[in-house]
């Protein structure tokens, strides 16, 4: 077993770098702030993929360098496997973690029973906690892009919270 | 049953919730090398990362004292020790030593030879004046905020910048007096 620290650490640092981004230096430019957080998840995931498969021989396709994602690379960084993996067989994949551990500990107000006027705070805020989460996975997004770009693959990366706490990571592979 | 005692920080760490720390340092240093980007000047990230530090210091001071178990520290110098010893094993999983002690007591010095922060980090030149480290200190200078101790946390030595050791002082400005509403003893 390599060198750990506290889960804290981590999700303090996902939180105050999301915090910094959204809420300091681009508070109203919520679309500079995603990217900007994307581009660290991508950083992060280039440079895992190249210590995870110093010692493997190459991936002979798509599918094989997605499965390693699913499995060892998934492992190395939440300690699961992905739970569930779907492919259109042209290019289109999709992982699905039934608990995202960035997601387990955030907490949304439940959906109104009644519906709610749109006007309704409760639906307000519940409006916004989605969209907090949503700068939250724009960086295990990136991380899942740059970890395949080190491959030699290059997509687009994005996230369903359509089911909560689990989380989808659409994966576009471009032709 | 016995009232618990203060827990080590061996103990703490051993039964917290832990992740490989390879994603934590590259994600701070994928953060630290974002802000250089976006912010250009080497003064300003080590502001921004002082802030970040500030700000995760103030609130993960509450799950230190809520897993540690201690009790009110006596003075500053129990104080200095019980974070480099249970803070610093708790949540990254080394400890520091205290030295350097002025005559009152009230300015020292926290060393770390062991930074999970740092593995796989060389600074290249045109870094020069960062103190990459700085959110470090941020999280002290906060958490100590939280339990009325105003400090300044400045760093002696680091070696990114090819000492032998980091060295983090911290001096202590004031004690704001804590008002209760009842009695410690009660």
């Amino acid at each position: 077993m390599g060198r750990e620290v506290s889960e804290s650490c981590i999700d303090s640092l996902l939180t105050e770098m999301v915090s910094t981004y959204c809420n300091r230096f681009y508070a109203t430019k919520p679309e500079l702030a995603a990217r900007r957080i994307e581009a660290i998840g991508y950083q992060v995931g280039h440079q895992l993929s190249e210590r995870y498969t110093m010692e493997r021989p190459r991936f002979s396709d798509h599918l094989e360098a997605i499965k390693f994602i699913c499995k060892d690379f998934w492992s190395e960084v939440f300690k699961k496997q992905i739970d569930n993996l779907k492919t259109n067989h042209r290019g289109t994949f999709v992982l699905q973690d039934n608990r995202f551990r960035w997601l387990a500990r955030m907490s949304v107000d439940p959906p109104t029973e009644n519906g709610g006027l749109p006007q309704d705070p409760s639906a307000l805020a519940e409006n916004e906690a989605t969209q907090l989460m949503s700068m939250y996975l724009y960086f295990p997004c990136g991380i899942i892009r740059g970890a395949l770009s080190n491959l030699g693959i290059s997509c687009a990366v994005s996230a369903d919270i359509s089911s909560l706490p689990a989380c989808s990571f659409v994966i576009r592979i471009k032709a | 049953m016995a009232p618990a005692g203060p827990r080590s920080g061996d103990a703490i760490f051993s039964s917290v919730e832990r992740v490989n720390a390879e994603l934590f340092t590259l994600t701070y240093g994928a953060i630290v090398r974002q802000l250089l980007t976006d912010l250009e000047e080497v003064e300003e990230v080590n502001k921004q990362l002082d802030l970040m530090g500030y700000n995760i210091g103030i609130r993960l001071v509450d799950e230190f004292l809520a897993k540690s178990n201690v009790s009110r520290c006596v003075d500053f110098k129990e104080t200095a020790e019980v974070i480099a010893k249970v803070g610093f094993k708790m949540f990254l999983g080394v400890t520091a030593s205290v030295m350097n002690w002025d005559a009152d007591g009230t300015c020292c010095s926290i060393i770390m030879e062991d930074n999970p922060l740092v593995d796989f980090v060389e600074l290249p030149d045109t870094c020069q004046g960062l103190y990459y480290c700085n959110i470090l200190s941020g999280v002290i200078r906060g958490a100590l905020e939280m339990v009325s101790m105003k400090t300044e946390v400045t760093w002696v030595r680091d070696m990114l910048r090819g000492d032998d050791a980091f060295e983090l002082q911290v001096k202590l400005l004031k004690q704001v007096p804590e008002e209760y509403p009842y009695k410690d003893d009660e």
